[in-house]
C-alpha cells in the first residue's frame, strides 16, 4: 500500500518538552550541524560569489582579471533577447515534457494497474529509460534512433509514408522534448501507480455496484484520488527537468541555430565560448531570482501535498 | 453436472468478453511496454554489430554478432570507470555519514525548527547549479580542486544530500516509538539509541537509499564536463568521447553507451520497490 506520509504531522516521539534546557536543545542540534554547515557551504558560498561576480567585468580571456562593472552586466542580461528566448524555451520545453509524461504515466499506471500475464517484466521495461545514463541516452536517440539515414525510427515510419527526416534539423525542439519525455515518463508512472494501488478497492467495488461506468468511475474517483500524487510528480518533475543540459548539449548543441538553447545550455555557452563570466553570473542571479520566486509556490505546494493524510483524506 | 455447467459458464458472454478484455488489455500493455523499451533494445542489439551493420538502411536485424566493440570499450575506458566509480561511492558514503545524524535531528530527537530545516534542505535543491558554474570554476581553480576527484565527491554529495535526509527520516519515523523508549529507559544515550536501535531497523531504508544516490551521481554530466579534464573524467564524458569527429562510430557508440548505462539500469531493477518512495524523497511510500 502506499500511503502519502504524514511527515508535517509532528514526530509522536522525542516532542520538546516545555522548558528544554539549552543543554538539552544543543544536544539536538549537534547532529543537524555537520549536514547543515556542509550544504551551507557548498551550495550557497558559489552563490555569493556568483553575486560578486555578476558585478565584475571579467573575462577568461582577457588578462587582468576582474574589475567593478557596476549593474552594466545586468543591463546587458536584460536587453539580451538572447537570455529572454533561452528562458522562455527553459520554461517551454520544462511544461510540456512534465505535462507530457505525466499524461502518458498515468496512461501506463492504469494498464500495469490491471492483472496480466507477465506484468512484472512489463512494469520492469517500463522503467528502464529512467534508469539509462542521460547522455547515453541523448547520443542513443541522435544516432542508432533518429539519424536520417539508418535510424530506426525512420523505418518505423515508412510505412506510414515518413521518408528519411533528419528529425535533430528539422524538428531539433520537438526531439530533445521527446527524449525529455522518454526518460520522465517512467517517473511519473510509478507514481500514478503507487496513488491508483492506495485507492481502497470497497470505494471501486460501491462504485460497480452503484452502476457507474469505468469511465464515470475513473474521472469522479480515481483522478480526485490520484491528484496529490499528480501534484507531486509535476513538482518534482520540473525540479529536475528545467536543469535539463545533457540532452541539448548532446542531441543538438542548442541549435539549429539557437532552437534548442534553454537556459542552462545558454549559461553553458557563456562561461565556455563567451568567456564571459561576468555576464553569465550576472544571468544566473536573474536566473536565481526567478527560480526563487517559483521556489516559494513550489515549497507551499510541497508542504500541502506532504500534509494531505493529515487533512483526513 | 460439473462438465455442463462448465461450458455453461464458459459460455456465458458477460464473462467471455471479461476474459477477451483482459487479454486484449494484457497485449496493449505488452506493446506499450516494448514500444517504450525499444530504444534500449535497439542501443544493446547496435552494440553487438559490427561497424559496417551498424549504418545500414534498411536497419539491420540479423547480423553475425561480435563482442569487437565490446573489448575496445573495455579496452578504453579504465580511467574514466575509476573516477566514476570514486566519485559515486565516495559521494554516498559522505552523504550516509552526514544525513543519517541530521535525519536523525529532523524526526527522532526534533530540534526546535525541524520544519524550516527540512524546508532548507529541499530549497537548495531547487537552486539551479547551472547558474553558478563560472565562479564554482573558479571557486575551483583557486582552491586546486579542478580536474580533481574530490571535486566531484564534494558537488555530488551536496547535490544528494538533501534528498537523502528527506529519505531516511521518512524511515526513521517508522521506528516504533516503544523501542526508543525501552532504550531510553535502559539508559542508551544518543549514539547507542541510533548505532543499536535506529541504524538495523532502518537498514533496508538505508540501504535503497544509498541506492538512489548512486544512480544520480553515477549519470551525472553537467559538473564533471565543466570541472573535470582528464584526471577526474567520468563515465559519461567517456561516452562522448566514443563519438569521432569522422568515420563510422554508431555501433562503438552504442557498445560504450549500453556499458556506461549497465549498472545503473541493474541497481534500479534491484531497487524498482524502493524507487518509487526515493524519487518521491519518502513521500510516498
Amino acid at each position: 500500500m502506499a500511503v502519502i506520509e504524514t511527515s508535517a504531522a509532528a514526530p509522536e516521539v522525542g516532542i520538546r518538552p516545555r522548558g528544554v534546557n539549552r543543554r538539552e536543545r544543543w544536544q539536538r542540534r549537534l547532529p543537524l550541524l555537520p549536514a547543515l554547515i556542509y550544504i551551507v557551504v557548498v551550495t550557497q558560498i558559489p552563490f555569493l560569489v556568483t553575486l560578486w561576480y555578476s558585478f565584475q567585468n571579467y573575462f577568461w580571456n582577457i588578462p587582468g582579471g576582474a574589475h567593478w562593472a557596476g549593474v552594466s552586466n545586468y543591463t546587458a542580461v536584460f536587453t539580451n533577447a538572447a537570455f529572454r528566448a533561452a528562458l522562455v524555451r527553459s520554461v517551454v520545453m520544462t511544461a510540456i515534457a512534465v505535462i507530457v509524461a505525466m499524461i502518458l504515466g498515468v496512461a501506463f499506471a492504469v494498464l500495469l494497474d490491471r492483472k496480466f500475464f507477465g506484468r512484472g517484466v512489463a512494469r520492469t521495461l517500463i522503467i528502464t529509460p529512467f534508469l539509462v545514463m542521460p547522455a547515453a541516452a541523448a547520443l542513443v536517440w541522435s544516432g542508432p534512433m533518429l539519424d536520417p539515414n539508418f535510424g530506426l525510427l525512420n523505418w518505423l515510419l515508412e510505412p506510414f509514408g515518413v521518408n528519411h527526416v533528419a528529425w535533430l534539423s528539422t524538428h531539433a525542439l520537438g526531439s530533445v522534448i521527446v527524449v525529455m519525455i522518454w526518460q520522465w515518463t517512467p517517473f511519473m508512472t510509478l507514481i500514478a501507480l503507487a496513488g491508483l494501488q492506495s485507492q481502497p478497492a470497497e470505494t471501486l467495488e460501491a462504485a460497480k455496484v452503484d452502476g457507474a461506468g469505468a469511465f464515470a468511475t475513473f474521472r469522479e474517483l480515481t483522478i480526485p484520488h490520484l491528484r496529490p500524487y499528480i501534484e507531486l510528480g509535476i513538482l518534482l518533475g520540473s525540479i529536475y527537468l528545467v536543469n535539463t543540459f545533457d540532452q541539448v548539449r548532446l542531441m543538438t548543441n542548442g541549435g539549429p541555430g539557437t532552437s534548442t538553447t534553454n537556459l542552462p545550455f545558454y549559461l553553458y555557452q557563456e562561461v565556455n565560448n563567451a568567456f564571459d563570466v561576468g555576464g553569465a553570473a550576472a544571468a544566473g542571479v536573474v536566473t536565481v531570482v526567478l527560480t526563487i520566486i517559483v521556489a516559494t509556490f513550489a515549497l507551499r505546494m510541497f508542504a500541502r501535498v506532504f500534509q494531505f493524510e493529515e487533512a483526513g483524506v | 453436472m460439473s462438465a455442463t455447467t462448465l461450458r455453461a459458464r464458459s459460455a456465458d458472454p458477460r464473462r467471455v468478453r471479461e476474459m477477451a478484455g483482459r487479454v486484449g488489455w494484457g497485449i496493449v500493455a505488452w506493446v506499450v511496454s516494448i514500444g517504450f523499451f525499444l530504444p534500449v533494445l535497439w542501443m544493446v542489439i547496435t552494440a553487438f554489430k559490427p561497424e559496417s551493420a551498424a549504418e545500414t538502411w534498411p536497419p539491420q536485424f540479423v547480423f553475425r554478432p561480435t563482442l569487437s566493440e565490446f573489448s575496445l570499450v573495455f579496452s578504453g575506458m579504465g580511467p574514466y570507470l575509476t573516477h566514476s566509480v570514486i566519485a559515486t561511492v565516495g559521494s554516498t558514503i559522505l552523504v550516509l555519514v552526514l544525513g543519517i545524524p541530521a535525519a536523525y535531528a529532523l524526526s527522532v530527537r526534533p530540534i526546535k525548527r525541524w520544519r524550516d530545516g527540512l524546508f532548507f534542505f529541499i530549497s537548495t535543491k531547487m537552486l539551479p547549479i547551472v547558474a553558478a558554474i563560472g565562479p564554482l570554476y573558479v571557486i575551483a581553480l583557486h582552491t586546486h580542486l579542478l580536474d580533481s576527484i574530490w571535486l566531484l565527491i564534494i558537488l555530488y554529495t551536496a547535490m544528494n544530500l538533501p534528498l537523502a535526509i528527506w529519505m531516511i527520516r521518512s524511515f526513521m519515523l517508522e521506528v516504533p516509538s516503544e523501542l526508543l523508549e525501552a532504550a531510553r529507559l535502559d539508559g542508551a544515550g544518543q549514539i547507542r539509541e541510533i548505532t543499536s536501535v535506529i541504524l538495523p531497523i532502518t537498514t533496508p531504508g538505508l540501504v535503497s537509499t544509498a541506492l538512489i544516490c548512486v544512480i544520480f551521481a553515477w549519470n551525472e554530466l553537467f559538473l564533471a564536463l565543466n570541472l573535470t579534464i582528464t584526471n577526474a573524467a567520468t563515465m559519461p564524458m567517456y561516452l562522448i568521447s566514443s563519438v569521432p569527429q569522422e568515420g563510422l562510430y554508431i555501433a562503438h557508440l552504442s557498445a560504450a553507451a549500453t556499458v556506461a548505462s549497465i549498472p545503473v539500469i541493474i541497481v534500479g531493477w534491484i531497487a524498482q520497490r524502493s524507487l518509487v518512495r526515493g524519487l518521491s524523497m519518502g513521500a510516498i511510500k
